[in-house]
């Protein structure tokens, strides 16, 4: 049963991820989204760097559980070369920061919150990524 | 932070970690199955944002109303240059890839080769934001 993927995978991760955003909200204060909480932990003067690493390791943590424990989960089907996912890192990198949030932190959080600036965020990357699919496709594929 | 906060904190993040696979978010054909608005499109990430936007958004609401949670950047920075601009950015670079920040960094626990190369480039885009664009809004 847990080994197909079915859109009821769909929406109790969604609502795990969900859960886990409140809950950390809750302790630490602060909207976690994944772009923030990794790029402060890259500046120096980061005061609060131990909630964000010791949230990270859980992070990696609990997808290598999940891999291990059932194969939807564990499904991996690579779709570009190794060269354009390092510009493709770069671009998410830059990109997030610059614009103060990625699909966690506006996508889920503001926009969970109904902030303005988070809703105008999650629809222009999510036009964005979807424009890059469509030319991605017909011109390089 | 006590000891006690920090390992609840661990937790928290091993169910978003969880929550990321068992969605489907860490696996890129899925995720760009779902980008391909105009090819074979999959609707599945859009149960994944219904399920955790509702979730946060009402327990949110909970917690200000009940719980007296305080954020520390409670107001809604405004929508200027930088953010059109920044999410335009990442758009095209989860669209190539089909990788955001959380599910790259959770494909580090499977040690996948896209993330253990897409990771660092990620962080060096975020120190150049960083760097010259003193890029540190909430």
């Amino acid at each position: 049963m847990l080994h197909h993927y079915t859109l009821w995978h769909a929406l109790v991760g969604g609502i795990l991820i969900g859960l886990a955003s409140l809950l950390a909200t809750a302790l630490s204060g602060k909207i976690p989204g994944i772009s923030g909480v990794f790029g402060r932990l890259l500046v120096p003067a980061t005061p609060d760097k131990a909630w964000r690493s010791v949230f990270l390791f859980g992070l990696i943590g609990g997808a290598a559980l999940s891999f291990a424990l059932w194969q939807s989960a564990a499904l991996f089907r690579p779709m570009r070369p190794l060269l354009i996912m390092a510009i493709a890192g770069l671009l998410v990198g830059f990109g997030t920061r610059l614009g103060g949030g990625c699909t966690s932190g506006h996508g889920v959080c503001g926009v969970g919150m109904g902030a303005k600036d988070s809703i105008a965020a999650t629809l222009i990357f999510m036009a964005t990524a979807m424009l890059t699919v469509f030319i991605y496709n017909r011109v390089v594929l | 932070m006590r000891a006690g906060k920090l390992v609840l904190l661990f937790l928290a993040g091993g169910l978003f970690g969880m929550g990321l696979t068992v969605s489907g978010m860490t696996d890129p054909a899925r995720v760009i199955g779902f980008l391909d608005i105009f090819g074979a499109w999959d609707p599945a990430l859009l149960f994944v944002m219904a399920g955790a936007v509702g979730i946060y958004g009402m327990g949110m609401l909970i917690l200000r109303r009940f719980a007296g949670v305080k954020l520390s950047s409670a107001a809604a920075s405004p929508i200027d240059r930088q953010l059109v601009i920044g999410a335009t950015i990442f758009g095209v670079g989860w669209g190539l890839g089909g990788f955001c920040p959380g599910p790259a960094l959770a494909n580090l626990g499977a040690l996948q080769i896209e993330a253990l190369l897409f990771v660092p480039t990620m962080a060096i885009g975020m120190l150049l934001a960083q760097r010259f664009f003193g890029a540190d809004r909430e």
